[in-house]
């Protein structure tokens, strides 16, 4: 599946490039430093990639790969989330140039039981790029994240990689509900497991964390492009089915400051796009299902994927890339499986017009 | 045991009649002030059951008259069986072509029935408005349906892969109840929304697929078809 998923990719970014082989296409790019992060502009003509070249001028562009949202239960390698996750997994390391890295967005568990996560480092383990790791509700509400700490290190973290600054948040703490009510560890995971649960509390980023983040921060230049790693969406979308972060805002204003910043989150299992002045906010993929558009609050700049076909595991499901251009803006892409790929390129957020989609939208 | 009981009533009602006549022939104007207007508008006799709260206004008689007799069987059988009914207060009306009959129950706004044998129709509830507890059983009956439905479809227990309907349906969104029967194409017939939960159960999350009466099957349907009620339609997303 791997082969013909590849080429079908190949052959919706190629067929683009009249009179360009593919050949021709790579040894010139490749000559200009170049990496094409984004198939968008392939899409869109053979201009894009001499304006692609005359804008190399910044950083060095790169790419990054991401896996989110696979949710795998203690029932082996065969269940079909797991296979979903070693589908991923297989299509990232048959990437060719590989990516720099791979970013894997958070609930790697469905109930954050050891042997859940012990099941997903297993799988996540042959990734030839390295992976930075992040947390969600699902990895955490069992143990606290004691296991996942154990085998993933810390959830708050920073790094730095070809000039952008890369920043890691636990973006699911909630209010204590648990103690008072006395519930079991299970009792607790399974409340907060539940999407569209009524008594929910509302996901934050924390004070202990922005606190973190404001000094992180602080030795950062503003030009410097900054790209935030979130599980939960870090702005308000839909708070019945926390899609949401309660101190959106306090978070959003530590970034303010700064020329380019990206949130890149989870939870959402779904194509989504927003900016909030200076953020621009993509969400990822699930590879285990995708969650239907909440009734209310879907930002404007979204193009909703279609409704998935129940009938088939692998639609509305993958994962995907983000390519970092020079200027430190990221171009997205999902790799929606068994459909063409989608792409949200900065350019084209920013001058208003639709980006371009595959066939099936 | 009935029929003793129908004798007595019509004892009792033959009691009321004679009494009535006997007022009239007195000459003492009857105490109703509704009644009195309505006499004065055209020709009626008011009868009234022993019980005092079933009454026949008889259209084409006047006041003391003397009913023919057939008429006056009528009236009084009219009165048992309103009287066997329920204990609200009734009033009939009994029009002089005696083609149907209107009947008024605690005051509320007449309703046509064609014969008597029709007036259980109309008596539905006994002719009570319900009362808070009997409100309160029928939501509790309900809500017990939805909730066991809530429960499973919040629940792996129907599949045997640990997932469950909320995982992909949270607020059991994109179940769409109000499409079906629909052709669906991947399965090649027409269907109900229960094929389609049974579809589920038995392929995402790999369980065995419930009987169409199975009252499991009932309370999930319940619980989606209470979940989307009212939501707005989203033609072509369905």
């Amino acid at each position: 599946m791997n082969t013909k998923h590849k080429e079908k990719n190949e052959q919706v970014q190629y067929s683009a490039l009249a009179g360009v082989s593919r050949r021709e296409f790579l040894k010139t790019t490749m000559k200009a430093g170049v990496f094409i992060a984004s198939s968008d502009y392939l899409l869109n003509s053979s201009e894009n990639l001499v304006q692609l070249v005359a804008m190399k001028q910044g950083k060095e562009e790169f790419l990054f790969a991401y896996i989110s949202d696979s949710h795998l239960l203690a029932r082996g390698k065969e269940h079909r989330f797991a296979r979903a996750l070693i589908k991923a997994v297989e299509d990232v390391n048959a990437m060719e140039p590989q990516p720099d890295f791979v970013f894997y967005g958070g609930d790697l568990a469905q109930l954050g039981l050891r042997e859940e996560l012990l099941l997903g480092k297993d799988i996540i383990a042959p990734l030839k790029p390295k992976v930075y790791m992040m947390v969600g509700e699902h990895d955490w509400y069992y143990d606290m994240g004691e296991a996942w700490k154990e085998f993933f290190g810390k959830p708050t973290y920073s790094f730095d990689h070809k000039g952008v600054h890369f920043i890691v948040l636990n973006s699911v703490i909630v209010e204590d509900y648990w103690s008072e009510t006395k519930m079991s560890p299970m009792e607790r995971m399974l409340f907060m497991a539940q999407l569209d649960n009524p008594k929910g509390r509302p996901f934050t980023v924390g004070e202990e964390q922005r606190k973190w983040l404001k000094e992180d921060l602080s030795r950062v230049g503003k030009g410097t492009p900054i790209v935030v790693f979130s599980h939960s969406p870090l702005y308000k979308y839909y708070k019945p089915w926390n899609f949401w972060t309660d101190d959106a805002e306090e978070v959003q204003k530590l970034l303010a400051p700064f020329k380019s910043v990206t949130v890149i989150h989870g939870h959402t299992h779904q194509v989504l796009t927003n900016k909030i002045k200076n953020i621009v906010f993509h969400g990822i993929l699930s590879t285990a299902w995708p969650w239907p558009y909440a009734p209310e609050g879907i930002p404007k700049l979204t193009i909703q994927m279609d409704r998935a076909d129940p009938f088939n595991q692998f639609d509305g499901t993958g994962w995907g890339m983000a390519g970092i251009t020079s200027r430190g803006k990221v171009n997205k892409t999902y790799n929606l499986w068994d459909r063409n790929p989608m792409v949200v390129s900065y350019e084209k957020l920013l001058s208003g017009k639709e980006h371009v989609a595959g066939h099936s939208y | 045991m009935k029929l003793l009981y129908k004798y007595f009533l019509c004892f009792c009602l033959c009691l009321t009649m004679i009494t009535y006549s006997a007022k009239a022939e007195d000459g003492s104007a009857y105490d109703a002030s509704h009644d009195v207007q309505l006499s004065q508008e055209k020709a009626v006799q008011i009868v009234t059951a022993c019980d005092g709260r079933k009454k026949v206004i008889v259209e084409g008689c006047n006041e003391g008259d003397v009913m023919p007799e057939q008429k006056a069987r009528k009236v009084a059988e009219l009165l048992m069986q309103l009287m066997e009914f329920c204990e609200e207060e009734i009033t009939a009306k009994l029009p002089k072509t005696e083609m149907f009959i209107q009947l008024s129950i605690n005051g509320m706004p007449y309703v046509t029935v064609r014969d008597a044998e029709e007036i259980p129709l109309i008596l539905v509830h006994g002719g009570k408005s319900h009362t808070e507890r009997e409100k309160k059983v029928w939501a509790a009956e309900m809500d017990r349906m939805i909730n066991e439905g809530y429960a499973l479809f919040h629940n792996p227990s129907l599949g045997k892969n640990g997932i469950s309907c909320d995982m992909c349906h949270p607020d059991a969104s994109n179940t769409h109840p109000e499409t079906y029967p629909k052709y669906q194409t991947q399965m090649n017939k027409a269907v109900l929304l229960r094929d389609m939960i049974n579809w589920c159960i038995e392929n995402p999350m790999e369980g065995e697929k419930l009987a169409e009466d199975d009252s499991k099957m009932k309370a999930v349907e319940a619980y989606i078809l209470s979940a989307r009620a009212g939501k707005k339609l989203d033609p072509g997303k369905h």
